[in-house]
């Protein structure tokens, strides 16, 4: 679907954008040292960090990602919110106060503390880095899609513009103006959500969705007779691709247009009007007509709509949020999918209605990521398990999550300003269900893209909605970005620089340094998420869940609790971590079939996320280690004759 | 674990070794509970999924009930170890 530059976002985002940055430039004056660049000087208040832990965590794919899968396939996009949600337990009761008491500004820092080794200080850093950049990638790309639609902006203009406001942000006033922003995105991102909400029950289910007094997404199942004895219309017949499929194409000889109806019913009595996008001739044409907004053009038409509601009934009212999940387990949703018919010179885009029954579509197993729960393939629910390990245990390994945990003053203050995160997070996914829900059932959505659909839904409702929430969107992807441009700089200044490689520098210039690197840093992210356009960016954050848990979590944990852990141990564990993960990944069916083009069933490995392996790995590379190097007691003879050991 | 590292900047911990040692055990055992909690989910959901379809109570399917429970027993762990530290902490 093509979107108008809405004028009310562009204006609002602006106002976000400017208001942020001059509170950026406002605090700048004051942030001077290294300690109050990376740090912030430990005095952020704890209930001010517990709700940036909101705005550093909930990204695009989160809020825009989870909301979209559930409008498009129900329950499985609940099954992320959860996994991400769980992950702040291993962080608060496993993690954050050792975290705080070891560290200064980086996770290698903490890592640090008890062996001053700078293999640990090297690899931490090299950790933090790439899985920063893992990170960074998706988000940026995530920047570049939302900005067309919602701000009409070609999509590097997205890239650029976010990473240009971001390295202001950063390099201002680093870790103060960070907390900020994150603090204010994170309050407007659960608010507004809670508003949503609230409007999505009282509004209530509708099988027929309304813009003013046009009916929403009333797409036709007609009696196929009715269709094709219809005036002027012509049967095309089946040839090339389009033989063996479901699908019945009728040509309007009054109008030139060609409609492609699919087959429906029992005994395919029924057609079902479909939506279609061609490419013919560099041109596209979107159900027959050009693709585009002015007069005799035509664009996709929204979807997204109940068909049935328990006990027949139009419409329901306001709903209470359980009877709101109820309702929807008795109604039946028409859903889309789509199929691409690819002939010699034109590409079509079929896409189709599908009734699903709500009692089904809330339950997992419904989508294609998670299919494989409902089927029998073990290696299929290994994977799921894989996954859901790789979130438990990511969340509480990234390091721009970490590094939050410096800008309080104590471990009493991490520990509160966790329980506030949890408090904030879990709300927001919880409203994650009803905003995806909601969509689904609003007649709004684009069937092209599912990111798309939780602005959609506050557009259902006005404007303004739209226009903040796209704002918001936006903001989004700025809280992540500073929180992990941040993270990359004191990995390579604070960690490589001023203590791997000794360089000597004075407070000023630690604090310069960490500047340039942030722009560097900057600069990479903006040049990938350009080139990683057409990437799959829920693919890409789980790389660096995985990646981060694998390296990150097995010398953190181990350090705590095994005093055997040698720092051999911990640097062993964190390379092996990386690179264990980052290959499976590159040899999984997933990269074989996003990242080369090639069929995914001569993939190497056989389930896609590499958690369930690499992390037991990890740990056990770390143990092994550990005992391998562990400092030998060499018994000396005493002149009294006896033997003492001596470690 | 040492309880104040020399080597960083001092922020001063208001914590005694005794009491962190309380609160990491405590944090402990409320790690192992949710831990339980959380692979019965995934456990049930990959090798059990028509339990998942059954309504145990309140009309909705187990699925749901499981999954939003998860996160409210997140937040209700959370307030009780804040609970426990308070008290280890006006014992200290």
């Amino acid at each position: 679907m093509i979107y108008e530059r809405a004028l009310g976002a562009v204006i609002i985002f602006a106002f976000f954008v400017t208001s942020v940055l001059v509170l950026s430039f406002y605090l700048g004056r004051r942030a001077k040292s290294a300690k109050a660049y990376y740090a912030a000087s430990g005095q952020i208040h704890w209930f001010v960090n517990g709700i940036a832990f909101a705005g550093d965590y909930l990204s695009a794919a989160s809020f825009l990602g989870i909301c979209g899968m559930i409008s498009f396939f129900g329950y499985d996009g609940f099954l992320y919110s959860i996994g991400y949600l769980a992950g702040w337990i291993v962080a608060l009761f496993v993690i954050a106060e050792p975290l705080k008491r070891m560290g200064r500004y980086t996770f290698a820092d903490a890592l640090d503390n008890k062996f001053k080794s700078r293999g640990i200080k090297l690899t931490a850093a090299i950790s933090t880095l790439i899985v920063s950049v893992f990170y960074l990638i998706p988000q940026m790309v995530g920047a570049g899609v939302l900005v067309k639609p919602l701000l009409g902006f070609p999509h590097h203009v997205g890239v650029l513009l976010v990473g240009f406001i971001v390295v202001v942000i950063v390099v201002t006033a680093g870790m103060v103006s960070t907390t900020y922003v994150q603090f204010i995105k994170g309050s407007l991102l659960v608010v507004f959500c809670a508003i949503l909400t609230w409007m999505i029950l009282n509004r209530g289910l509708t099988t027929k969705p309304m813009n003013g007094d046009k009916e929403l997404a009333d797409f036709k199942v007609l009696p196929a007779a009715e269709v094709l004895k219809k005036p002027g219309a012509e049967l095309v017949p089946e040839q090339g691709p389009w033989t063996g499929k479901p699908y019945v194409r009728i040509k309007d000889t009054s109008t030139g247009i060609t409609s492609v109806w699919r087959k429906d019913g029992e005994n395919n009595q029924f057609l079902a009007e479909t939506q279609t996008l061609v490419v013919k001739d560099g041109k596209t044409y979107a159900n027959g007509l050009p693709h585009g907004l002015k007069p005799g053009e035509g664009d996709l038409r929204s979807i997204g709509r109940i068909s049935e509601l328990p006990g027949g009934v139009e419409k329901t009212g306001p709903l209470g949020p359980i009877e709101y999940l109820k309702t929807l387990k008795g109604s039946t949703m028409v859903l889309w999918s789509s199929e691409k018919i690819v002939e010699p010179n034109e590409v079509t885009t079929v896409y189709f209605q599908k009734k699903a029954k709500g009692e089904d579509l809330l339950l997992p197993g419904a989508s294609p990521t998670f299919s494989g729960l409902r089927g029998p393939d073990i290696w299929k629910k290994l994977d799921f398990l894989s996954l859901m390990l790789a979130l438990f245990a990511g969340t509480a390994s990234l390091p721009h999550i970490l590094i939050r945990y410096y800008t309080v003053r104590d471990q009493e203050s991490a520990r509160k300003s966790t329980v506030v995160g949890i408090a904030s997070i879990g709300f927001f996914y919880v409203l994650t269900l009803y905003l995806g829900l909601g969509a689904m059932t609003s007649g709004s959505m684009d069937p092209t893209n599912n990111n798309m659909a939780a602005p959609l839904l506050a557009k259902s409702f006005s404007p303004l909605l739209f226009a903040i929430i796209s704002a918001i969107a936006f903001t989004t992807v700025l809280g992540t970005v500073s929180g992990l441009i941040l993270a990359a700089s004191g990995a390579v200044a604070h960690d490589i620089m001023t203590n791997v490689l000794k360089i000597e520098m004075e407070d000023r210039k630690k604090v310069a340094s960490g500047k340039v690197v942030a722009i560097i840093v900057g600069i990479v992210a903006m040049i990938l998420g350009i080139l990683f356009e057409k990437l799959n960016v829920t693919f890409l954050v789980g790389w660096a869940f995985n990646i981060a848990a694998s390296a990150n979590l097995p010398a953190l944990i181990m350090l705590l609790f095994w005093s055997r852990t040698t720092k051999q141990g911990i640097a062993a564990a964190i390379v092996f971590g990386m690179f264990s993960s980052l290959a499976w990944i590159l040899l999984s069916a997933q990269a074989f079939k996003d990242v080369y083009g090639l069929d995914p069933k001569l993939a190497v490995v056989p389930f896609s996320q590499p958690g369930l392996v690499t992390i037991p790995l990890g740990f056990l590379v770390l143990v092994i280690v550990s005992l391998l190097t562990a400092k030998k007691k060499v018994a000396v003879p005493y002149e009294t004759g006896t033997v003492k050991p001596v470690v | 674990m040492s309880s104040v590292d020399e080597h960083s900047v001092a922020h001063v911990e208001t914590e005694t070794e005794a009491t962190i040692a309380r609160n990491a055990r405590n944090g402990l055992i409320l790690f192992g509970v949710y831990v339980l909690f959380y692979i019965g989910f995934t456990y049930l959901n990959a090798f059990q999924p028509k339990l998942m379809a059954s309504t145990p109570f309140g009309g909705l399917n187990l699925a749901l009930i499981y999954g939003m429970a998860l996160i409210v027993f997140a937040l209700v762990l959370a307030l009780i170890y804040m609970w426990q530290c308070k008290a280890a902490k006006r014992k200290q």
